[in-house]
């Protein structure tokens, strides 16, 4: 869980260099972001990575549901009075709930971005690379695809300002020194991270 | 002052239990919670009823025997505070107070209040001790240990094995108690030399025994009447992970 | 008629004799080991340790305790610390030093042999408890910290903050689970002894109730171990647990074990003072804290201001005064009695004027609070736990409470009891603490009875038993046992009189507190004994135990507990009634110094009472063991 938690947060990183491109003026970022999504699907060593990536998703979710169905089943019956929220933030307990939403979103991601570009069929721009820039603003240009977005990304914001922490403990991080600055770095992480993806859309959507 | 009582009967682990309505009039603010029931327990058997069975022995916050939710919480509204230690002073006149088992599938009910809380000493015994026999020690001061490390050993080694932690978790994971007593051995030199196995043999127990998995919410070091350290648990994850490594 | 009763101590000088029993001892091979089998009852310290170092040795054991688990016997609450003979101080300690300090303490009414025993054993027991990895308190250097405790000048108490007690536990419960992970050890959690079966007039057995399905069952072994602590829970309000009770030696002594000395019980000097009827224990301050808290009263006994208020010249620092050398680290009997004495000539403070200051204000202002938080951080935090009150802002109330139990099982140099093969360790025999117990020697007594003690005794018992063949639990005797113990269980419940066993303790506890606690008189006790047979009878006409026998039922284990509580409250006040003396904890108004302190008569009164189930509660043996002093001469203890 762990381990491709924090694979997971390193490609969000890449993923957001990246996609901050489109926040260029337009035709240099039309060029520029199209190039950049060429050299990604042609590099063979990317290409491992992304088989990586897309086994740490599966891994991740695989985790995932296996260790909440193991909750589920050690927690027995349910308390009538429960007040147990008043000792933990509620996205380290709705982890499950966070992640699933990203998962959804996932898969429409998926299938609006990544599944058109490889297997889709494409214009070109004038470079001869294919337009995926062109994809994103039409996509971003819809307000419900905006919203669904900004969902998505809260949800995975939530999600990694537990994930990021709680990662390195389970790796076992126990230095009260170094995880107070490790909690700190993930809060900024994935703040960061947040307004990062939401930068996108609003500003497409706003400004064209 | 009056006090309304929501109490969980439930007869045995195989049936199904259900709260219970009753009301105590000249509750004290003196009082603590389990001379409180101690109160009903007498009103129920004067009426010929049978009294709620709770585990508690030292009355004192040590033993670890005590433990319920009171109002949704382990071991009620006060921090670092076990049932017996709890006072009817934190309650109003005219309050609710919602009483229930510690709830876990590791923990099944034996009757009323009472869980069987085994599971804990089994981890114990799957490598919870040094393993010295009684007759091999070397002379005391032969084993220094630094002051900083025995107060961080007695920090961890201070739990009382309530099972709060276990009820608390919404995992119901044991990570906090298991953590505990590996993570008072790793600030000590006696038993260093079978650390990995003790660790590997704990958590292995712990996962056979129907306890869950640790997320890391951290509510088991808020409701921990010894306030016993998460960083336990990321302690035992190290300890682990380098014995798995090392393997 | 009476015994004949042999102490069986070893010949030799004082400080030869343990080692020539060890020469001495019978031997069981390793092979054999493992054929015998050996009933501990009791996982505090002592049925902890003695079960874990008996199964390290090969044996079979069978631990038993009415817990949920094993770590949580009362051993768990000590707090403040265990006595070694380290000199770690080098401040004039040795073993003989300890020795008789402890023989002091106990106002020379204990046996010599086994009191040097003790402190001859202690060191090795922090050699154990260290590698076990029971964090005791270091110094910066690494090495182990002592610090002086109640009523001795050297400083010889290790301890690990204020939880000694549990530490130590832990390192014996913990020794215990890896046995019981081998399968070496049995662990029969939530179950109580409820009788001793005897064969030929040896212990082969105990018959137990499982308390989480009310079926009662059968065990036997070769030897039986109990450990199983103090009664001091017999006067209702008490420092001991809710479970603690005498039922496992009381209905031993009444399968023919003597029971030395019962009414020796330890009043502790500090503890918290009950504050309402419905009050069900007190609960212990660390009696730690008398090392910077100074204890006094308002000399009026009017007063009403608050005790910030109360000007220093207006205050009386009784231990202060009274005892000049020792002052407010003066022996718990002594602290306590003084307290009482207070109390009632009325200068109690409270709102039930039953406590006394105890006032950190002056070492707040010597050392800083950082330095008493420190120290007694826990315990102050408890204490406004308790009490809802901050004592760094204002003194603690403080008052006497029952705690620890002299008395017990009478048993021998090897600590068996006249039951041949029935053992006693730990708080659950009589021997080594005379008529008061020094403090931080329980915790000792405890380990050294169970690791270093039994061990070896037990094994030179069993060395004969070996041919025998393993004990049949459908034995006539378990028959026997069994149908009284079922037929005692459904006359509780089908009594459905209207008090409850808790009442009823209730009642019992305020009549021995009263007439057979502090303080006896022989009009008192007349009473008393007058007052426990009324009670006693209306138990047996009036009791109500809701529920079923066959089934989980606290209120039935109280009343078992209750019931030999009735019988053991009497012995209790003859004991005290027959011993016309005062010493250590045994404080007879009749006997006293003109200045109130204990009167000894060494003379008539140098014995242990090992006292004989007749078959009526009523009508105790007197047996005596006579108390020979060697190598001390008792004097008069001298606080001041």
């Amino acid at each position: 869980m762990a381990l491709t938690g924090l694979f997971l947060c390193f490609f969000l990183i890449i993923h957001l260099l990246g996609n901050l491109q489109l926040l260029l003026p337009k035709e240099e970022a039309q060029l520029q972001y199209n190039l950049y999504s060429h050299f990604l699907s042609g590099n063979i060593l990317i290409k491992i990575v992304s088989y990586v990536l897309y086994a740490s998703i599966l891994l991740h979710t695989i985790d995932a549901i296996y260790l909440s169905t193991k909750a589920k089943k050690a927690s027995g019956e349910t308390y009538v009075k429960d007040k147990r929220n008043r000792a933990s933030k509620w996205y380290s307990r709705q982890m499950m709930l966070l992640g699933t939403i990203v998962f959804a979103f996932l898969v429409i991601h998926f299938k609006d971005f990544w599944y058109p570009y490889k297997f889709g069929s494409i214009e070109t721009d004038i470079n001869g690379n294919k337009d995926l820039y062109s994809l994103v603003v039409v996509s971003f240009q819809e307000l419900w695809y905006v919203i669904l977005y900004a969902v998505a990304i809260l949800a995975l914001g939530f999600h990694l300002l537990h994930g990021f922490f709680s990662a390195f403990r389970s790796v076992g991080l126990y230095h009260p020194y170094y995880t107070k600055i490790v909690k700190t770095i993930g809060i900024g992480f994935a703040v960061l991270m947040t307004f990062g993806y939401l930068i996108i859309p609003f500003y497409i959507f706003l400004k064209l | 002052m009056k006090i309304y009582l929501k109490i969980w009967r439930q007869k045995n682990k195989d049936t199904k239990g259900q709260l219970e309505d009753h009301t105590l009039d000249n509750v004290s603010a003196e009082m603590s919670f389990l001379e409180m029931l101690d109160m009903l327990n007498l009103k129920l058997a004067k009426s010929g009823e049978r009294p709620v069975e709770f585990d508690h022995d030292c009355r004192e916050g040590i033993c670890g025997q005590c433990g319920v939710m009171i109002n949704g919480i382990a071991h009620g509204p006060l921090k670092n505070t076990t049932t017996c230690q709890l006072h009817m002073r934190s309650f109003k006149d005219g309050d609710t107070i919602y009483i229930e088992p510690f709830k876990a599938k590791a923990f099944p009910v034996i009757r009323d209040l009472k869980v069987d809380r085994t599971g804990f000493d089994d981890i114990i015994a799957a490598g919870g001790y040094v393993s010295v026999n009684t007759g091999q020690a070397p002379e005391a001061n032969s084993i220094p240990v630094t002051h900083n490390e025995a107060e961080a050993a007695f920090d961890s080694a201070a739990c009382i094995g309530c099972g709060a932690c276990v009820a608390t978790c919404k995992n119901a994971s044991a990570a906090l108690f298991t953590s505990a007593k590996i993570s008072q051995f790793t600030h000590l030199p006696q038993g260093k030399k079978e650390s990995a196995k003790r660790t590997v043999d704990m958590v292995n127990r712990m996962e056979e025994l129907d306890f869950g998995h640790c997320t890391n919410t951290e509510a088991c070091q808020i409701e921990c009447p010894q306030d016993i350290s998460v960083l336990n648990i990321a302690k035992m994850n190290f300890e682990y992970n380098k014995a798995k490594l090392k393997k | 008629m009476t015994k004949e009763i042999h102490a069986n101590i070893p010949e030799g000088d004082l400080k030869d004799k343990w080692s020539n029993y060890k020469a001495k001892a019978k031997l069981v091979n390793p092979n054999n080991r493992k054929k015998l089998e050996v009933i501990v009852v009791g996982t505090g310290l002592a049925g902890a340790s003695a079960a874990a170092s008996l199964a390290e040795m090969g044996y079979k054991v069978k631990s038993f305790c009415f817990q949920d688990s094993p770590r949580r016997a009362h051993s768990v609450a000590a707090q403040g610390g265990v006595n070694a003979m380290k000199n770690y101080k080098n401040d004039g300690d040795s073993v003989f030093r300890m020795f008789y300090d402890t023989l002091k303490g106990g106002d020379f009414r204990s046996r010599e042999a086994n009191t040097y025993r003790l402190a001859e054993c202690s060191a090795s027991l922090i050699d154990q408890a260290v590698a076990q990895g029971v964090p005791f308190g270091r110094e910066y250097s690494g090495y182990l910290r002592n610090r002086s405790f109640g009523g001795v000048q050297v400083s010889r108490t290790f301890y690990a903050r204020g939880q000694t007690g549990q530490q130590l536990l832990l390192g014996s419960y913990q020794a215990l689970m890896r046995q019981k992970e081998t399968g070496q050890v049995k662990l029969y959690a939530r179950h109580e002894m409820l009788d001793l079966v005897t064969i030929d007039g040896k212990a082969k057995g105990i018959i137990a109730r499982n308390l989480d399905t009310g079926e009662i069952e059968r065990h036997g072994a070769h030897a039986v171990i109990l450990a199983t602590g103090g009664f001091g829970k017999i006067y209702y309000l008490s420092t001991l647990a809710m479970g603690c009770n005498a039922s496992a030696i009381w209905r031993a002594h009444k399968k023919g074990a003597l029971m030395a000395n019962p009414s020796w019980t330890q009043i502790h000097p500090t503890s918290l003072p009950q504050s309402g009827e419905y009050q069900s224990k007190l609960t212990l301050m660390s009696e730690s804290l008398r090392n910077d808290g100074r204890i006094w009263v308002p000399q009026d006994k009017n007063e009403t201001r608050k005790p910030k208020d109360i000007p220093e010249e207006e205050r009386d620092y009784y231990l202060e005064r009274k005892y000049p050398a020792f002052g407010n680290l003066a022996p718990r009997d002594i602290a306590s009695r003084s307290a009482k004495e207070q109390i009632d000539a009325g200068k109690g403070i409270g709102a039930l004027k039953n406590a006394v200051y105890l006032d950190f204000s002056h070492a707040i202002k010597e050392y800083g609070q950082d330095v008493i938080e420190e120290r007694y951080g826990n315990l102050f935090t408890m204490y406004e736990k308790i009490t809802g009150i901050n004592a760094y802002k204002e003194p603690m109330k403080i008052s006497p409470s029952a705690h620890f139990s002299m008395g017990g099982l009478w048993v021998d140099y090897d600590l068996m009891t006249t039951t041949p093969g029935l053992f006693a360790i730990g708080e659950a025999n009589f021997s080594d603490h005379g008529a008061n117990r020094l403090g931080a020697n329980s915790l000792l007594q405890a380990c050294v009875d169970g690791y270093y003690i039994a061990p070896y005794t037990l094994q030179n018992y069993l060395a004969d038993e070996i041919q025998v063949a393993k004990t049949d639990v459908n034995h006539p005797a378990f028959d026997e046992a069994e149908k009284q113990v079922k037929s005692q269980l459904e006359k509780f419940v089908n009594l459905k009189g209207n008090k409850t066993a808790e009442e009823f303790h209730r009642e019992l506890g305020k009549i021995l507190y009263d007439k057979c606690g502090l303080s006896r008189s022989e009009d008192g006790l007349k009473k008393a004994i007058t007052d426990i047979q009324n009670l006693r009878e209306e138990f047996h006409e009036n009791l109500l135990v809701p529920g079923d026998v066959e089934d989980i039922n606290s209120e039935l284990e109280k009343a078992g507990r209750v019931s030999d509580y009735f019988e053991l409250a009497e012995l209790m006040c003859i004991d005290a009634l027959r011993r016309e003396e005062s010493c250590g904890a045994h404080f007879r108004e009749e006997f006293q110094t003109e200045e109130g302190e204990a009167m000894r008569n060494d003379a008539e009164y140098s014995y242990s009472a090992a006292w004989e189930w007749s078959g009526q509660a009523s009508e105790p043996i007197l047996n005596k063991e006579p108390l020979k002093f060697e190598y001390v001469k008792p004097t008069q203890r001298n606080y001041k």
